[in-house]
């Protein structure tokens, strides 16, 4: 391969629990994340902002915040639609309540009021297992868009009953509202993407994320090795309920500008739930490439028939782009279940010996 | 005071100041809960003999009403358009098993649900592309109006979808109790491995199996869509039947019957007695509550069989 990590010795417990511990990987991960930032605003135009870019880095947010939950703790959960609604319909309510309050102040506080939420609704988890869960977790889903749509409070008193997000800016630059240029909402969703992925990638990593995979793999048996299944339990849906919210309230607030609850409904859970799926379960990068797969491929699939110059109808593309989408789903599980993360390190390793595989 | 009034006292006062209007709620709720028990019988089928957690079921119904109701529109008569809907739904059992569920053989539960969803898109855009997206009036020649009964207000269609349901919980019954097939059915979803040993092979038991889900679902279709109508909405019907299905249990027929009427039951009295209270439409989660509830105290559903969990 274009890199060999021979000569490399650790000569410290830190170097050898860190998270890139090859030289190369740093770099490749700095210059990649220095080329996230400063490319696409220079480069992209508004489409590939607006439509790819902006709702890519949302989505992996909140793909992120199930993967801890479904992927580590190994709690399936079909509810994430509603603790997205829970942290747009809290940073609505707050910004709108103290307009001085710093916006990604109001992004983080979103999300620990989703976390609240979160921990009411995953204290069934201990009793309920497995399908019975996920079934259980869908009354979160339902009560919560239901509680948004039938309380004027949440939507403070608007007759339509959507949220809009109002303009606030950070350092003097406008940030949400109509007003917020899509470079400027591009930066703020990758940077909190980033900082939350770390966090995420450390939590994983830790006491807790160990934890969680012990519960996960076998539930009984952490319990007789010392690991308290409520906590850990609890824990897991509060700071996956966090991720779901602040990629909620981004959701609103850089992406939709306005939404009611329709853009919170079931539909978005199972989307989600695919991200994490396709991409990898137990992975933080397989959230990333899930949600690239999934935000790209409707992308995809309603500009081939204009580039290849057929011209169909509208709601037989949309039909064709339902069958395709879900053909491709089966065909991924079955090409490789363990989703695009393990491939991706399947590649990897076969570069590592490639030109001379023994 | 008058919260804890209002929520604890007046509901039954209301209940027994009109005890035949309880019995019209009563009795619409027993239908309502039978016609999601019909959607809730075609999952039973699938989990029990394969362990899938079927999530294309609602869209199986869907997609067999509008089959049905295609045929029909194109002059074929009812019968035939019925047999030719059944020979379609096998078509799709061989087709599920040979392009899904054969190459995902041993994997994870929640890859093979996450199949069923994508089989669930897939369904709904084939469906639709294939019979059009508008909606479609099915006449089974059963009418949509009321009786007095008894001073008691009875839906005919209802009244005659609780009776499909009950005669197809006893065919299935009988199936499943007397027939050579029913009781190959029953040893592989017991144990594959001794059923395999003992010569019944797997395969054709899953296509008879998904087969059998689908002919469920005709019948499913044709009480949902002489109802409401086909449309896509029906779809949905299946995100009705799961609250049933974890209340009774993904294991169990008669779980599904019973789920089915405590669900229809309980929604219809929530509804009419204390829906008003928190502002209506309570529908859409109230069956989960339910659920949630009852599940606390048994976790693997009422009729599901015992988890039994060791190291």
């Amino acid at each position: 391969m274009i890199y060999r990590e021979a000569g490399q010795f650790k000569t410290s417990y830190a170097a050898d629990e860190a998270i890139f511990p090859i030289v190369q990987d740093r770099w490749f991960v700095s210059l990649a994340l220095a080329a996230a930032a400063l490319v696409p605003p220079l480069v992209a135009n508004e489409y590939w902002l607006q439509a790819i870019l902006i709702p890519f880095l949302i989505y992996a947010l909140a793909a992120i915040g199930l993967n801890l939950l479904t992927g580590y703790a190994g709690q399936l959960s079909l509810g994430t639609g509603g603790f997205m609604a829970v942290g747009a319909y809290a940073a609505f309510k707050i910004t709108t309540a103290w307009p001085a309050l710093n916006i990604l102040a109001v992004f983080m506080l979103s999300g620990v009021i989703a976390a609240g939420v979160g921990l009411v609704f995953g204290v069934p988890s201990l009793r309920i297992k497995g399908f019975y869960l996920a079934v259980a977790t869908l009354a979160s889903q339902f009560f919560l868009i239901w509680l948004f749509n039938k309380v004027p409070w949440f939507v403070n008193y608007a007759a339509s009953g959507t949220i809009t997000a109002p303009p606030r800016t950070v350092l003097g630059v406008m940030v949400t509202g109509p007003e917020a240029t899509a470079p400027v909402r591009y930066l703020v969703a990758l940077g909190v993407v980033a900082v939350l992925a770390l966090v995420a990638k450390n939590l994983v990593r830790g006491r807790l994320g160990r934890a969680w995979m012990a519960i996960r793999d076998r539930d009984i048996a952490a319990e007789i090795i010392g690991i308290r299944p409520l906590p850990t339990k609890l824990l897991a849906f509060g700071i996956s309920s966090f991720y779901c919210g602040v990629a909620g309230a981004e959701l609103v607030f850089l992406y939709l500008g306005s939404a009611e609850t329709l853009a919170f409904d079931i539909n978005i859970s199972f989307l989600v739930l695919f991200m994490v799926i396709i991409g990898g379960l137990g992975s933080i990068l397989g959230s990333f490439l899930g949600a690239a797969f999934i935000v790209l491929v409707p992308i995809f699939l309603t500009n081939v028939p204009h580039l290849v110059g057929l011209q169909l109808p509208v709601a037989l593309l949309k039909q064709i782009e339902l069958m395709i989408f879900g053909a491709l789903i089966i065909f991924f599980l079955i090409v490789e279940p363990h989703g695009l993360a393990r491939l991706w390190q399947l590649t990897k390793e076969k570069l590592r010996l490639w030109p001379f595989p023994y | 005071m008058s919260l804890l009034y209002s929520i604890l006292v007046a509901p039954f006062l209301d209940m027994a100041g009109s005890p035949l209007f309880l019995v019209e709620v009563v009795l619409g709720g027993i239908a309502a809960g039978l016609m999601y028990s019909l959607v809730a019988l075609g999952f039973v089928l699938i989990f029990k003999a394969s362990g899938v957690f079927n999530f294309a079921q609602g869209v199986m119904v869907l997609f067999a009403a509008l089959t049905l109701v295609g045929l029909m529109e194109r002059g074929v008569p009812v019968v035939v358009s019925l047999v030719l809907t059944g020979a379609v739904m096998v078509v799709l059992a061989f087709a599920i098993e040979r392009l899904v569920l054969r190459p995902l053989i041993n994997q994870a539960h929640i890859i093979l649900f996450m199949a069923t969803i994508g089989l669930n898109f897939f369904l709904e855009g084939f469906g639709e592309m294939v019979w059009g997206a508008n909606v479609k009036k099915l006449d089974i020649g059963i009418p949509d109006r009321s009786l007095m009964v008894a001073g008691v207000q009875v839906n005919q269609l209802e009244m005659s979808a609780a009776a499909t349901a009950g005669a197809l919980v006893a065919i299935l019954a009988v199936f499943f109790q007397r027939t050579r097939v029913g009781r190959a059915l029953r040893a592989v979803a017991d144990d594959h491995e001794a059923a395999l040993s003992l010569g019944i092979s797997l395969r054709p038991n899953r296509v008879i199996d998904w087969s059998v889900a689908g002919l469920v679902a005709i019948v499913a279709g044709v009480m949902w869509g002489a109802k409401s109508g086909v449309q896509f909405s029906l779809s949905l019907i299946a995100l009705k039947a799961l609250p049933v299905l974890i209340l009774g249990g993904f294991e169990s027929v008669a779980g599904a019957i019973v789920g089915g009427l405590i669900i229809g039951v309980g929604e219809k009295l929530g509804e009419v007695y204390w829906g008003p209270l928190v502002g209506g439409a309570i529908e859409n989660w109230f069956a989960y509550m339910l659920a949630l509830v009852f599940l606390l105290f048994r976790p693997q559903g009422l009729f599901g069989e015992k988890i039994i969990e060791r190291v």
